[in-house]
């Protein structure tokens, strides 16, 4: 495994798609679940499953709490791929999967690596995994187009 | 599961259960603040003008990863169905074989172009495939695969997602599972206790940090032991530590997890001021913040009733 690449991920800069290799670590996000967080996520995605709110519903139809529903894991993944590749990234694609589920009082661990580049497109693959106490949450790729080269 | 049912749940497949119909509201700025507040993703591309343009565009966009939430159907109709369309057949059909509850395990997006505000989004969504009936951690229930496409308001398709959830019979629910809210903690692994060290753990359970002393020679020893590596002495006696040292070494373990700690987790070996190392986790200091050498102070983890622990904070946030 090699480091992440040492070009810091501050706001004002895009990372380009020159500079980043196959084999690049994205910096780990950790994202504190709290049960206000899970809640407000759902509902700023509109969705008002009764399972992403309210305990006592949640536990009936076979769940141990309220736990993130999959809009949010998708923004998260979102969050976290162009946080490292700048605000001049496209997101193109992100695909997931979903294991153990995120209930409130859990963190997860989002990590993630460069796993392919697509000249043609300028498009570079990176696979993540968002892991919580109970195992790996999420799994998959996102795909970003980057700015070519010197002045992004 | 009867011939019968098996015959009508595959009269879904193919069959489109949401009609192209456009979202509540139009892409808009409100919405995608709310979004990336509760995300909490700084990316000024979604509400900052300049900054959008900044980086070639024409102005904000809206995050890809929203383009579902610009077609979910809404609280109301989400507190009371309507019934009657495709997806409220098929939910109703999926119902009366039991598969009662639902949860989402995979999305697969491909984005066609980035949303702006004005955009009207509408989406259709057709059935791919209905699994058979399939054990699953989460009880017995059958995979319901379905391609969304997302379209503008000129009919253009500007997102498709490949969207499965699990329809499933909740397993029973364990009794105890209800009545303990939250959840009890795992309990952190217990000492191996013998006749050497008890005597430490019992200190600590009381807030004594204690250092075994040879009773000969007077040298301080830890970990505990039977015998005094100095002179050979067995007979010993303690004396309590001041609590102040500096960090030695230290490691941050990310994996693997167990689940009665937190992680990432300091493990640090801490010199005491009286000479004696000890290992130790350190708390109220982020991995990032911690440095050989780095004064700390003691301080007790009371984990659980029949456990409390030295752990250690730096000096400076020493009473806070």
């Amino acid at each position: 495994m090699t480091a992440s690449t040492g070009k810091p991920t501050g706001r004002a800069a895009s990372r380009t798609y020159d500079e980043v290799a196959v084999g690049d670590e994205l910096p780990e996000l950790s994202i504190p679940l709290t049960r206000t967080m899970i809640v407000a996520t759902a509902i700023a995605s509109r969705d008002y499953q009764d399972v992403h709110h309210d305990p006592e519903l949640a536990v009936e139809r076979g769940s141990a709490d309220i736990f993130m529903n999959i809009l949010t894991s998708n923004g998260l993944v979102d969050r976290f791929v162009t946080r490292w590749a700048g605000p001049a990234a496209v997101v193109t694609a992100i695909r997931i999967r979903l294991g153990a589920p995120n209930y409130p009082g859990d963190t997860m661990v989002l990590t993630g690596s460069v796993t392919a580049k697509d000249d043609a497109g300028d498009r570079v693959e990176v696979s993540v995994r968002g892991v919580n106490a109970l195992g790996p949450h999420v799994t998959g790729t996102v795909v970003v187009r980057l700015p070519k080269g010197e002045n992004a | 599961m009867n011939e019968a049912y098996e015959d009508r749940l595959r009269a879904f497949v193919g069959r489109e259960i949401n009609p192209l119909r456009p979202g509540q509201d139009p892409v808009n700025q409100p919405m995608i603040r709310h979004w990336v507040e509760a995300m909490e993703d700084d990316n000024p591309i979604y509400l900052d003008e300049a900054a959008a343009r900044a980086t070639g565009r024409d102005g904000t966009v809206a995050p890809a990863s929203m383009v579902q939430a610009w077609t979910m159907r809404g609280y109301a109709a989400t507190a009371a169905p309507k019934g009657g369309g495709g997806f409220d057949d098929l939910v109703a059909l999926l119902a009366e074989g039991g598969y009662t509850s639902v949860v989402a395990t995979d999305s697969e997006f491909e984005f066609h172009r980035e949303l702006v505000p004005g955009d009207h989004i509408g989406m259709r969504e057709v059935v791919e495939s209905i699994s058979p009936e399939k054990v699953t951690g989460l009880g017995t229930g059958r995979f319901v695969t379905t391609l969304k496409t997302y379209h503008d308001q000129d009919g253009e398709i500007v997102a498709v997602q490949r969207w499965r959830t699990l329809r499933f019979r909740p397993k029973e629910k364990p009794a105890e599972k209800r009545n303990e809210k939250p959840e009890p903690r795992a309990l952190r692994p217990r000492p191996a206790l013998n006749r050497d060290n008890t005597f430490w753990f019992e200190a600590a359970r009381e807030h004594r940090l204690v250092i075994q002393r040879c009773a000969a020679c007077e040298t301080l020893r830890h970990p505990p032991g039977p015998c005094c590596p100095e002179c050979g002495s067995f007979e010993w006696d303690t004396v309590q530590a001041s609590g102040r040292g500096h960090v030695y070494s230290f490691v941050v373990n990310h994996h693997p997890r167990h689940p009665a700690f937190d992680f990432p987790m300091i493990v640090a070996v801490v010199e005491l001021a009286e000479g004696t190392r000890l290992i130790t986790n350190l708390v109220g200091v982020t991995p990032e913040e911690v440095e050989i050498d780095m004064p700390v102070v003691l301080d007790w983890l009371d984990a659980d009733p029949e456990l409390s622990l030295p752990v250690f904070r730096p000096v400076a946030q020493e009473g806070h």
